[in-house]
């Protein structure tokens, strides 16, 4: 990277999901910040989901359509008052069509500090060969 | 100022009954506004955002800090406030590797909270799990509430 400066941290609110379907469950969908990169051999998706336990967690791959989808467990502050909310909690949900034949058997998810850090690892396509014409 | 808005150059004269339908839209739209302001609190502008709440003993302040390790945020007390510091790095990947998305941000961040009452400074705790930051800080005995009885 060039430039070594760190810049402060912006506030960002929250996207709130805008989908057609309705939840069955009432209560807000956010989308996950996300980042992805690919490599030669696979896929990375790191997403944030801050208050997802690992268990909580669904992940689901099915044909090109990757849903990832966390529950939040709202913290236990039943016998607390709120003296000043500026962030709210819901669920986390995110789709992503992939454009790449991805090996199912290989998937790797792991849930570290509240983000997710997901590698799909690509079908090895057959290595290219090279065909020599031969004169004749 | 009146007669300018109700008549329209390119629709001709427009009913002032509409005009007042537009206007009182507005205003619905505006108090809306305010309600949805008013109810999600005061905006800071600050990162990270924080809810704070209050039970008879300890005031909670809790943050969501995906990324952060225990060790990363620097939390220090006074006698009624709370600092919030540190940096969200975000490891580098390996230099092959192609960004489609770059959504997540990296970066510094402080935030200093005031909080109603005064607490203890020594008994304070925090933990960091799953990316949310929860601050537990003792109420000091002199912002309890206290029962009185009346005699």
């Amino acid at each position: 990277m060039s430039d070594t400066e760190t810049k402060d941290l912006q506030v960002k609110e929250k996207q709130e999901l805008s989908d057609s379907a309705e939840q069955i469950k009432p209560g807000p969908v956010f989308v996950p910040a996300a980042d992805i990169f690919e490599t030669d051999s696979n896929i990375t998706l790191l997403a944030d989901m801050p208050g997802v336990k690992p268990e909580n967690l669904d992940i689901d791959l099915r044909e090109d359509t990757l849903t990832m989808s966390g529950d939040v467990e709202p913290p236990d502050d039943s016998g607390e008052s709120d003296l000043l909310r500026e962030y709210r909690t819901g669920r986390y949900y995110r789709q992503f069509t992939l454009s790449e034949v991805i090996d199912q058997s290989k998937i790797d998810a792991r849930m570290n500090d509240g983000v997710l850090r997901l590698i799909l690892p690509k079908v090895e396509k057959a290595t290219p060969r090279k065909i020599t014409v031969k004169v004749g | 100022m009146i007669m300018r808005s109700m008549f329209d150059p390119l629709r001709g004269w427009r009913s002032p009954f509409g005009e007042a339908e537009r206007m009182r839209r507005q205003l619905r739209h505006f108090s809306d506004e305010l309600e949805k302001g008013l109810t999600r609190g005061r905006w800071s502008g600050v990162f990270p955002l924080i809810n704070v709440t209050e039970d008879s003993d300890n005031y909670f302040v809790r943050a969501e800090l995906p990324g952060l390790a225990t060790e990363e945020p620097d939390i220090s007390v006074t006698a009624n406030g709370l600092a919030i510091a540190g940096e969200r790095n975000l490891p580098d990947e390996s230099r092959e590797a192609k960004y489609h998305r770059k959504e997540r941000e990296s970066g510094r961040f402080s935030r200093m909270v005031t909080l109603p009452g005064h607490i203890d400074p020594s008994k304070t705790e925090a933990k960091l799990t799953d990316g949310v930051l929860t601050v537990t800080l003792p109420k000091a005995a002199s912002s309890k509430p206290r029962q009185i009885k009346v005699s």
